[in-house]
């Protein structure tokens, strides 16, 4: 990888293990030397907001320690890892992206934290996101833009864009990332890099801040397949903690990415190939789609007629269910608080100082959806369309193992190019939205870039806790040179 | 025009947000903007189609044999939780075991 703006030496859980191993590195040095990169290249891109050296340099010892008495190590020892800041980590600082939460630090970790430090990651620290995990862009940050690696001057993505950019820049070999209407996906496309959107219910949301519970899911951001394997593996799983995580076997990932991908049935749908999709980008897809004929994948032209109702209906539940979340900043418990002469005017004035305009603007959309008078017009037929968009789902999965689409319309557009219109920023969500809605799990894999060195993400949907399938055909396509310019 | 500057203030009141007269103007014609989009929900014949309120389809709760379909709920029994020292530490005032806000009630 040698990108134009000087991208570091990508490191993978694979070389980790391997060079601790060897004793090429310790530990400690491997976190050191992605802090001297952070503290080199973060001025620019902003895609760390805190940083946890205490905690990481206390991890790498351990592993340095069983490294020492030869223990075995986890699967996932030494491996430095960015978290995104909207996911919970007891003692280290958790805004959000939002004014409201600057001084917030967690009492306890999200369960997906947990489970990664348990496996032997060394968590750097947190990551840039949009408020609330609220955008496409990254801009929408109290905390100023991300800047996109591969091109400073564009954005790389939202909501997730820290974490995108870090794992895209080496600032870490993998990242986790939450997406609600395609906020792993999307950036994970701009940035050039596999982006992993699991199932709803694959993995635990206990400590993920809600945006839209009924949406959200934490995923992972890496440099390769293999890696995104090996991260899934470790996050995923039931939790009795939250009570939407599914009691569902997790497949062995690692297994299934060795299968070849030949026999497996490729849906394409041209609702997803319509108006709007940049030219470039369709043909950088279109070649992709090509290049899995080319593994023995078999091509199925479908239709899912409701695609392009979906952005309506997810803005509609989205915002719904925002309004209702973020209730809970009222200055009272934590964050942020203005003092105010009663009750109600403390709320008021918290919520006003504490909250950034996109935020607002989605309260004050989800709180009209629900409003006595609208609800039945708004929200209950959001939700019925949301089955029909399901239903596309389950019947497409009748005949084919896996969808393939764009990621996004575009490759990653210009900082201020559509920050000041917010129907435009929601439209470019439209082919990741669908299957946030159905629940379904989806994959953004880089497929190469256009004229001007932009990459371009290909997305993947499978059926309901079908993540190895997805991983499987990505390894595939990957191997067979997929990801090449 | 789908909403009107009374209704942005109605809601920005059911919202606890305060708005400026600026704001209350911005967001009207945005929000007027977003909801004729969302207009477009209403081509749709939705007669005998289900709303789906999860993040994917499941069968209800509380009916016969939901411990069978649910495997992951445990049983419905209060646990401990002794987190209210950390979780007091993090309010701008607090009195143990309350959150202090202004005053409610006048006597």
């Amino acid at each position: 990888m040698s990108a134009p703006t000087g991208t570091a030496t990508p490191w993978t859980v694979a070389s980790v293990r391997q060079s601790l191993g060897s004793k090429k590195i310790s530990a400690r040095e491997l976190a050191s030397e992605f802090y001297r990169r952070i503290e080199e290249r973060n001025p620019e891109l902003n895609a760390y907001l805190t940083l946890s050296p205490e905690r990481a340099y206390e991890q790498a010892d351990r592993i340095d320690a069983a490294l020492a008495k030869g223990e075995a190590l986890p699967a996932l020892a030494g491996v430095p890892i960015a978290v995104k800041d909207v996911i919970s980590t007891a003692g280290v600082r958790t805004t959000c992206g939002s004014k409201i939460l600057e001084t917030y630090i967690p009492p306890y970790d999200a369960t997906a934290v947990e489970r990664l430090e348990r496996a032997g990651a060394v968590i750097l620290g947190k990551t840039n996101c949009d408020e609330f995990a609220m955008g496409s862009s990254n801009e929408n940050s109290a905390y100023a833009a991300v800047r996109n690696p591969v091109a400073t001057d564009r954005v790389p993505g939202g909501s997730s864009g820290g974490s995108a950019a870090a794992v895209a820049a080496g600032l870490a070999v993998a990242a986790l990332g939450t997406d609600t209407g395609g906020s792993i996906r999307q950036p994970g496309s701009f940035c050039g890099i596999p982006a992993l959107m699991p199932t709803y219910g694959r993995v635990s949301r206990y400590g993920l801040i809600a945006f839209a519970s009924s949406l959200d899911k934490i995923g992972p951001f890496t440099a390769n397949i293999a890696d995104a394997a090996a991260v899934i593996g470790v996050i995923a799983g039931h939790d009795p903690r939250d009570s939407t995580s599914a009691a569902v076997p997790v497949e062995d990932y690692l297994q299934e990415i060795e299968r070849p991908a030949k026999g497996l049935r490729v849906g394409v749908p041209e609702d997803y190939f319509a108006e709007g999709l940049d030219t470039e980008v369709n043909e950088k897809v279109q070649a992709g789609i090509a290049l899995l004929e080319r593994l023995g994948c078999t091509r199925i032209p479908l239709r899912m007629p409701h695609t392009d109702y979906a952005i309506a209906a997810y803005y509609i539940i989205a915002t719904a269910e925002a309004s209702s979340n973020l209730a809970r900043y009222d200055g009272v418990r934590y964050g942020l608080r203005v003092p105010g002469s009663t009750l109600i005017d403390m709320y008021r004035k918290t919520r006003e100082r504490g909250f950034g305009p996109e935020v607002k603007r989605r309260i004050m959309l989800g709180t009209y959806v629900l409003s006595a008078g609208y609800y039945e017009a708004y929200y209950l037929r959001a939700q019925k369309v949301r089955s029909l968009i399901a239903r596309d789902f389950t019947d497409a999965f009748q005949k084919v193992d896996v969808i393939v689409t764009p990621t996004a319309p575009t490759p990653a557009f210009r900082l201020g190019e559509k920050s000041s219109d917010p129907l435009q920023m929601y439209l470019a969500d439209i082919y990741t939205v669908t299957g946030s809605l159905a629940g379904v799990p989806g994959i953004s894999v880089p497929c190469g870039k256009t004229k001007a060195g932009l990459p371009v993400g290909m997305q993947i949907f499978g059926p309901h806790f079908r993540e190895g399938s997805l991983l499987r055909l990505s390894r595939a396509f990957e191997n067979a040179g997929g990801f090449a310019t | 025009m789908t909403i009107s500057r009374e209704d942005v203030v109605r809601v920005a009141d059911l919202a606890h947000l305060e708005l400026s007269p600026g704001e209350i103007d911005t967001y009207r014609s945005q929000l007027d903007e977003i909801l004729r989009y969302i207009d477009k929900l209403n081509q749709l014949d939705l007669t005998n189609v289900e709303p789906m309120a999860q993040g994917i389809s499941r069968a209800p709760v509380g009916e016969d044999g939901a411990r069978e379909s649910h495997p992951e709920l445990r049983d419905d029994v209060a646990q401990r939780c002794a987190v209210a020292d950390a979780v007091l530490a993090q309010a701008t005032d607090a009195a143990k075991p309350f959150f202090r806000v202004p005053k409610v009630i006048d006597r």
